[in-house]
């Protein structure tokens, strides 16, 4: 597993030209499933997880999940992008959560 | 769908940018800036707004000169890193440049620290802090901005050529299915490095969880090979030290937040056993070396101590990750681990090739010309100048950028000799798909080439060790490899890309280990281990390793560089 993309939140893109997961993955990875219009990941083990998908999604429906070998379930990550800072919520095994907001431009 | 039925892009331009990363989005900018009336094009295999190292942003910049450095002190250091070899002419031009590129990007609103008199703030000599998550779309705006024109989804695969001149490139769009021919006046290539050489770390469901970006695959750095062009040091392999399972970055526990390398015995070793190397601020290289020595003799695993941490410093800890890998918050969470109240395991990455932290790559000149003429490199696909970093990166894209304005004042844009060939050679594993329908996919290519690697060319299960025996076995593995790219099949663009990538891989790995061999002393533990030259030469050795493929009979040939010292003082002390 990598990403995981919620069918229910995924509006795919409809009023963009390139839906944004599709348009912004480094790897090449994303792409609409003609079936239902929505958006799937053409092979899981090729994420290299920078999470690009999960921030720019305007649905938030994208979750990263890391590997099994490497990572226990259920621990979320979710970020949450604003014009000039990013907020994370963190939440860990036990169900703690850790929030962060962090700048990312200057303006 | 028959080569002939494919649509051609014809593309031309005066400055053709190879890979719009780091370093090529710089490039666009100078160039545009120095002469505005000059048509600038990047050809991107992703989406410059996301694509390459600082696709999931950064939390530092590596290579600043703080308050009391300078370009000449920045050398030496540069230099006792590297054990006492790098271009010094090289390093010398980009360091001149490290702090106005810096600035430049901040204006273009990159959020760097500042401490309380409002200078940046410092971590260590060289670092600054920076909020870079945000890092690759300020840059990419500032090129689109700055007018250069981009194609993205663009994989390229060979220069174009004419008369030993490179004329552009070509290439093939991943979403559209077009041949690209890009015609030039010069062309700067800016490609990154290498990963994937090697066996990854992690196996299957996680083979990508690797820390230089898995799709840069050495690109850049197979197209020159093929023409023909000089490379210089890929036996300086790079191999980070890392966290273990996400390998992330620990540049950020150990400067960031002074957390030491201990053993499986609670034993601080770089400060016991590698004290007369600088300890902990021993060479990158020899911090790399020593833990992996630590697990071989079985005294792992080797943890970075960050037990004295408070709940706050974790907190930023987090933070200064999220900004960069946020994948190992994830990890911390899902595996319940606390960095204050246990140490974080550490090891050592796959191999990759690169000359951004090491220094392989083209053989180039301080201007950034490379040996073939119309073609400049900056990056980490650029040799000689290790320790750039991302702003190293940025300045060896600017120099490039002004060498090739230059340049393209005097000549004229020319048709090459193999802008069909190339159509043929780009499209054959698709076209087997179609036609044959069976042959080899390009992981199992990939599979395969990395398990040799791995084995015969001191990868990881190996501790990164070699000697000449198994380096021949690599190298008759591979020359055998390369006979079956003729087999390789992709069913669809996505799978073409995969096959160029592994086809480069080849010929990257080709040269590696031709460079391994060579070099019969060990000059970077760690990244060239070798077991029958286990000292360090500097009598027979201190020169540089550098190769050109023959293009009429394929053969790699070896030939040697003299080091020049520019900067007096030990090569082998940091100031
Ligand atoms: C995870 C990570 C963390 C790092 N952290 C730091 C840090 O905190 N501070 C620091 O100073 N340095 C850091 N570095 C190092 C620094 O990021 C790199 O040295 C630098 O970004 C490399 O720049 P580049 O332009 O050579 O490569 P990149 O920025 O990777 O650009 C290469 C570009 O070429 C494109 N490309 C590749 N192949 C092709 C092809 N065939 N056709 C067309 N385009 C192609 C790629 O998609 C990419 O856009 C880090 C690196 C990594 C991987
Ligand atoms: S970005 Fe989000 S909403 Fe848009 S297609 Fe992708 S998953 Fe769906
Ligand atoms: S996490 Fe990154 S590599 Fe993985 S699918 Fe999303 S954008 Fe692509």
């Amino acid at each position: 597993m990598s990403v995981i993309v919620d069918l229910k939140k995924c509006n795919g893109c409809k009023n963009k030209e390139t839906p944004l997961c599709v348009k912004n993955c480094p790897g090449d990875l994303m792409a609409i499933d003609p079936e239902n219009q929505k958006a799937y990941i053409c092979k899981e083990e090729d994420c290299w997880d920078c999470m690009v998908c999960v921030k720019l999604c305007p649905c938030s429906a994208i979750a990263t999940k890391l590997p099994y070998q490497l990572a226990l379930y259920k621990a979320t990550l979710v970020p949450k992008v604003y014009e000039d800072k990013i907020k994370w919520t963190c939440t860990d095994i036990d169900g703690n959560k850790e929030e962060f907001e962090i700048k990312t431009l200057e303006i | 769908m028959a080569t002939k039925e494919i649509k051609t892009e014809i593309i031309e331009t005066d400055i053709l940018i190879i890979g719009g990363g780091t370093a090529g989005c710089l490039a666009a900018v100078e160039a545009k800036e120095k002469n505005p009336d000059l048509k600038v094009t990047i050809l991107e295999k992703a989406h410059i707004d996301r694509s390459g190292c600082l696709a999931a942003g950064m939390n530092a910049i590596n290579a600043y000169l703080n308050p009391g450095e300078t370009p000449e002190s920045f050398v030496k250091h540069v230099r006792a890193d590297a054990l006492g070899l790098i271009r010094e002419d090289v390093v010398l031009a980009s360091a001149k440049e490290l702090n106005n590129v810096v600035q430049k990007v901040e204006k273009w609103g990159l959020p760097i620290m500042k401490d309380k008199n409002g200078q940046y703030a410092p971590r260590g000599r060289w670092n600054i802090k920076i909020n870079g998550e945000s890092l690759k779309p300020i840059i990419a705006e500032a090129a689109k901005k700055a007018g250069a024109e981009v194609y993205n989804r663009v994989i390229v695969t060979n220069f174009l050529i004419n008369n030993n001149r490179i004329v552009g490139a070509t290439g093939f769009g991943v979403r559209d299915g077009k041949y690209y021919i890009a015609r030039a006046k010069a062309v700067i290539v800016a490609t990154g490095g290498a990963a994937g050489i090697y066996k990854p770390n992690n196996p299957g469901s996680a083979h990508h969880k690797m820390w230089y970006p898995p799709f840069n695959t050495g690109a850049g750095y197979a197209m020159g090979i093929r023409a023909g062009a000089e490379m210089t040091s890929f036996e300086m392999r790079f191999i980070a030290l890392r966290t273990k399972d996400v390998i992330s970055p620990t540049g950020t526990l150990a400067l960031g937040f002074g957390a030491p390398q201990v053993n499986a015995k609670g034993e601080q070793f770089m400060k016991t056993k590698y004290k007369h190397l600088g300890g902990e601020g021993a060479p990158t290289p020899i911090r790399v070396y020593a833990p992996t020595k630590e697990v071989k003799e079985g005294r792992g695993p080797c943890y970075m101590d960050t037990r004295h941490l408070t709940p706050e410093q974790v907190k930023d800890l987090k933070a200064s990750f999220l900004d960069m890998y946020p994948g190992i918050v994830l990890y911390w969470a899902a595996n319940g681990i606390d960095p204050s109240k246990e140490p974080v395991e550490i090891c050592g990455t796959e191999p990759y090739i690169m000359g951004g932290h090491c220094q392989a790559g083209y053989w180039i000149d301080p201007d950034r010309s490379t040996t073939l003429e119309g073609l400049y490199a900056a990056g980490d696909v650029a040799g000689g100048n290790p320790y750039k970093f991302v702003s190293g990166c940025w300045a060896e894209g600017v120099i490039a950028a002004r060498s090739a304005v230059d340049y393209v004042a005097g000549v004229e844009r020319l048709n090459a000799e193999n802008e069909e060939s190339e159509k043929e050679r780009i499209f054959a594993p698709l076209h087997r798909y179609k036609e044959v329908k069976e042959g080899v996919t390009p992981s199992e290519m990939e599979e395969r080439l990395q398990k040799v690697m791995d084995e015969y060319a001191g990868g990881v299960t190996v501790f990164y060790e070699m000697n000449d025996e198994r380096l021949e076995v690599a190298l008759k593995h591979l020359k055998r490899m390369k006979t079956q790219a003729q087999y390789l099949i992709a069913e669809n663009l996505h799978d073409l890309m995969l096959a160029h990538e592994v086809i480069d891989r080849i010929d990257v790995a080709e040269v590696l280990v031709n460079h391994l061999l060579y070099r019969k002393e060990t000059r970077w533990p760690g990244y060239q281990t070798r077991l029958d030259y286990t000292e360090r030469d500097d009598f027979n050795w201190l020169k540089f390793v550098n190769s050109k493929k023959n293009t009429e009979t394929g053969e790699i040939e070896m030939m040697e560089r003299p080091y020049t010292q520019i900067i007096p003082g030990d090569r082998y002390l940091p100031r």
